[in-house]
């Protein structure tokens, strides 16, 4: 079985991101980027899978600008064992990035896709679930748990009363959960190895899709800066600012 | 709690910018070190220390290793697990052959990610950093059955290295030594005798223990000609070649010191331990310089990583303090007071840290390629020149950079006020670790002497003086552009310099003490000028990136800035040395012993 991960080159979650003056944006300037941590785990998981046997072969994918590139030798220095980079300078949204990965997905016949399950630059949390739609795959989101039996995939998923557990008849759509695994540190040597893997080189047009943005972004602005709070004497006193907030009656 | 974050553009910037390392892909190990490759080693071997390695430097510091009754040693929680993970993610074989198993970097690469192991924490580094030294003595004098039969699990880290020179009665002079190998009818030799201070001597991070051993064969030459060096493993190998029978050589007690406190100490006892002779019978000392010269790299180095490690807690501190109110009046209004950073004087003392490690840093990965250049270059000529360069400047590395590391350590300290003395802050650790690199390898007095004793006359001078073309030809590519102001600065410090040299040719003859007082000023002297060289290097490369609309703005503006302060606050130091040096052994001998 093979497993596809698509992998997205984002602002490093370090990095404390500033808005642009003109604020049309996030200033990515000079500023790290690294992989996803959502797909860092999902590429992990990828890996765990190989190394457990159920799957035979890792493929991850990037659709981005050609500096994405790193991002899937990061992957590739994790363990994947090949990679496919789709280049594009437009800002990708979920639909487009979908439609392209369907359209992978035909050429490759993956049995599982693992996706993060948002990216930490959009926090869109759309691009697995209209993938599954696209392919018309059963989905299994916010996954803290992956098993793999026979043509079946068992997920274990994070909701908001507790943990839900569903099974999937395998071609599946997963997408990963912070508490899924830790991702590993690539080693040296397949740091080094990592170079000479296969990285093949496509575009958007290959797959017929359209990458123009459909959404216009209006505005970006920095959070409100939080103002000092009040210190109330009493409980009385409490509930009467309340009241005189409106929040209470 | 202190934070540590491996600066990689820095590094990223000498090594492209400044050291034009792609040059060089021509040779051994260098083609394999493509921009994207050094790019992905440095982030993700950096990561490793920031997040795995420097964890335990606090906590390690505090617990210390252990010596149980039994000889053995344990080293502080969760030292272990980080050194296995050390050793499988393959760590240790950077830049070790891949004969052996390593993945043969260039000796510049490897050196900048140990710079990251070592501000995580020093004390842990010193581990692999052992086990490198005694590497390169394997594959400079060790026979081929030797390399093939040790070198594979050092570098996979399995088995670590030691070198065991000190004895209680011989430090800096090493013909005393007193330990000694009697061959037996085998062909081995029994090794009896103590040695002490021996860094990673016994500990439980690795399988085997693989000491180098200096000591005497009975009816050798007197003094350091009689001096062999031999392996003594703390588990003999078995036929297969893996460990086997203990042999008799064990920890009899572990220093209590003032810093690296997770690194074991040891005093080590060899009753008839077996040993084989590794290079030439006596011939044991050349050997162990092998592996000295590349460790007093090694510590130069230490003093450059702790020095950014406590820097860079200094400036975090810096802005988040806030204290007293700007000389020119509040710079923030709304707030109660101003951060550190307003205050000229916490300035100066940032300054002078950042300016004396970016330019350690150049000159520390100069110095590495130097290294690589002297196994590696294409002819003899450009390889010799590489090593009298190296070889030169040894001791000026090792001496002024971890002089450098001790003040910058205490000025970070310093910058925190009261807290920097309180040990949760974790200031007070970078100054007791930065300490011992001053002292051992030679101590930094001892640098001096190497530097104005031996390495200086050397060939009637001809690396020193293939040293000062090198700056002044950069002076005078320098001369009409936009660096111009910072060359003449240079070019006065390197005319100080020069005269302080010729003032010790025509003197130290005379009288040897005069000498012997003037080496260290101009060791200081020759570290001052190697780092001014080193900001012209930076600044030229950073206006010519700037020029051409490339890199980071910010970044390379600061370079510029930074070189200023440089030239305008730390170069005219050489100056005052200068005459201090001028002023000769005379006051410094004067006083008779009983004044004191």
């Amino acid at each position: 079985m093979k497993v596809l991960v698509p992998v997205k080159r984002v602002i490093d979650y370090n990095v404390k991101p500033r808005v642009k003056m003109d604020g049309t944006g996030v200033d990515l300037a000079n500023v790290k980027m690294s992989m996803n941590p959502f797909d860092e785990i999902a590429v992990e998981e990828a890996i765990r899978l190989r190394e457990k046997g159920a799957a035979t072969e890792v493929v991850v994918v990037s659709i981005g600008p050609a500096k994405a590139q790193e991002t899937l030798r990061t992957a590739l220095a994790m363990g994947a064992d090949r990679a496919i980079l789709v280049t594009t300078d437009d800002a990708v949204e979920p639909l487009a990035v979908a439609k392209i990965l369907k359209a992978i997905a035909d050429e490759e016949q993956p049995g599982l896709v693992i996706l993060g399950k948002q990216a930490i630059d959009d926090d869109s949390n759309q691009t697995g679930q209209m993938l599954a739609a696209l392919m018309g795959r059963p989905q299994g989101t916010f996954a803290s748990k992956v098993e793999v039996e026979g043509d079946s995939v068992t997920v274990t998923r994070e909701v908001d009363g507790g943990l839900e557990t569903v099974k999937l008849a395998i071609p599946a759509i997963v997408t990963t959960d912070l508490r899924l695994n830790e991702p590993r540190y690539a080693s040296l040597p397949n740091i080094m190895k990592a170079k000479s893997k296969p990285l093949a080189n496509k575009t958007p047009t290959d797959y017929g899709v359209d990458t123009t943005p459909r959404i216009e972004t209006v505005k970006v602005s920095e959070p409100p800066k939080r103002v000092a709070g009040i210190k109330v004497a009493d409980v009385d006193e409490l509930v009467a600012k309340l009241k005189a907030m409106g929040v209470a009656a | 709690m202190p934070s540590y974050t491996p600066p990689i553009a820095d590094t990223r910037f000498v090594l492209d910018q400044v050291l034009g390392i792609d040059r060089y892909a021509n040779l051994p190990g260098f083609a394999a070190a493509s921009p994207d490759i050094v790019q992905a080693v440095l982030e993700e071997g950096g990561r490793f220390c920031a997040e795995v390695v420097f964890p335990t430097n606090q906590s390690g510091d505090h617990e210390g290793c252990t010596r149980h009754d039994d000889g053995s040693v344990t080293t502080p929680a969760g030292f272990k697990e980080a050194y296995k993970q050390f050793a499988e993610a393959g760590w240790m074989g950077l830049g070790a052959p891949e004969q052996y198993g390593g993945q043969a970097m260039p000796h510049v690469v490897s050196t900048a990610f140990e710079e990251y192991l070592i501000s995580s924490n020093m004390a842990f580094g010193m581990y692999p950093g052992l086990t490198h030294g005694a590497i390169a003595a394997f594959l400079a004098v060790g026979s081929d059955a030797q390399k093939a039969l040790y070198l594979p699990k050092m570098i996979a880290g399995e088995w670590t290295g030691t070198m065991n020179l000190t004895e209680p009665q011989c430090g800096t002079d090493l013909g005393l030594i007193k330990t000694k190998a009697e061959l037996a009818a085998d062909g081995t030799y029994k090794v009896t005798g103590t040695k002490i201070f021996i860094s990673a001597g016994e500990h439980d991070l690795s399988d085997n223990i693989i000491h180098l051993v200096l000591a005497k064969i009975p009816g050798g030459p007197e003094g350091t000609k009689g001096i062999s060096l031999f392996i003594v493993p703390k588990f003999t190998l078995d036929s297969d070649g893996n460990p086997g029978a203990r042999n008799a050589v064990s920890c009899g007690s572990i220093e209590e010191k003032m810093g690296i406190h997770a690194n074991s100490t040891c005093v080590m006892n060899y009753d008839g331990a077996t040993g084989y002779l590794i290079g030439e019978e006596n011939r044991g000392l050349a050997a162990m310089f092998i592996m000295m010269n590349a460790a007093r790299l090694g510590v130069g180095l230490q003093g450059l990583g702790i020095g950014e490690v406590a820097y860079q807690n200094a400036v975090a501190y810096a802005k988040d303090r806030r204290q007293g109110r700007a000389l020119t009046g509040p710079a923030e209004p709304d707030q109660k007071a101003d951060t550190l950073f307003v205050h000229p004087d916490v300035r100066r003392m940032l300054m002078e840290c950042k300016a004396s490690l970016e330019a350690g840093r150049a000159l520390m990965l100069w110095g590495a390629l130097q290294v690589d250049l002297s196994h590696h270059a294409a002819d003899e000529a450009e390889r010799q020149a590489a090593d009298d360069m190296l070889s030169l400047l040894t001791p000026v590395i090792k001496g002024y950079l971890t002089d450098l590391g001790y003040e910058i350590a205490t000025k970070a300290q310093q910058v925190f006020g009261g807290h920097g003395y309180i040990r949760e802050y974790g200031m007070e650790q970078y100054v007791r670790d930065a300490r011992i690199a001053m002292i051992y390898e030679g101590t930094n007095g001892v640098q001096a002497m190497d530097l104005v004793g031996r390495k200086l006359p050397r060939h009637g001078g001809k690396a020193a003086m293939a040293l000062f073309g090198l700056i002044s030809a950069d002076i005078a590519g320098a001369k009409d552009g936009r660096q111009a102001e910072l060359a003449g600065k240079l070019e006065k410090a390197l005319g100080e310099l020069q005269a302080g040299m010729m003032w010790l040719m025509q003197n130290g003859m005379k009288d040897p003490n005069n000498a012997g007082a003037a080496a260290y000023p101009l060791m200081t002297m020759m570290g001052i000028v190697s780092l001014g060289w080193m900001w012209l290097k930076m600044a030229r490369a950073a206006q010519a990136q700037i020029d051409a609309g490339e890199g980071d703005r910010g970044f390379l503006d600061a370079k510029l800035v930074t070189a200023r302060f440089f030239a305008e606050r730390i170069l005219p130091d050489v100056g005052a040395l200068r005459r201090k040096l001028e002023g000769g052994a005379e006051a410094v001998m004067a006083l008779p012993v009983e004044a004191f």
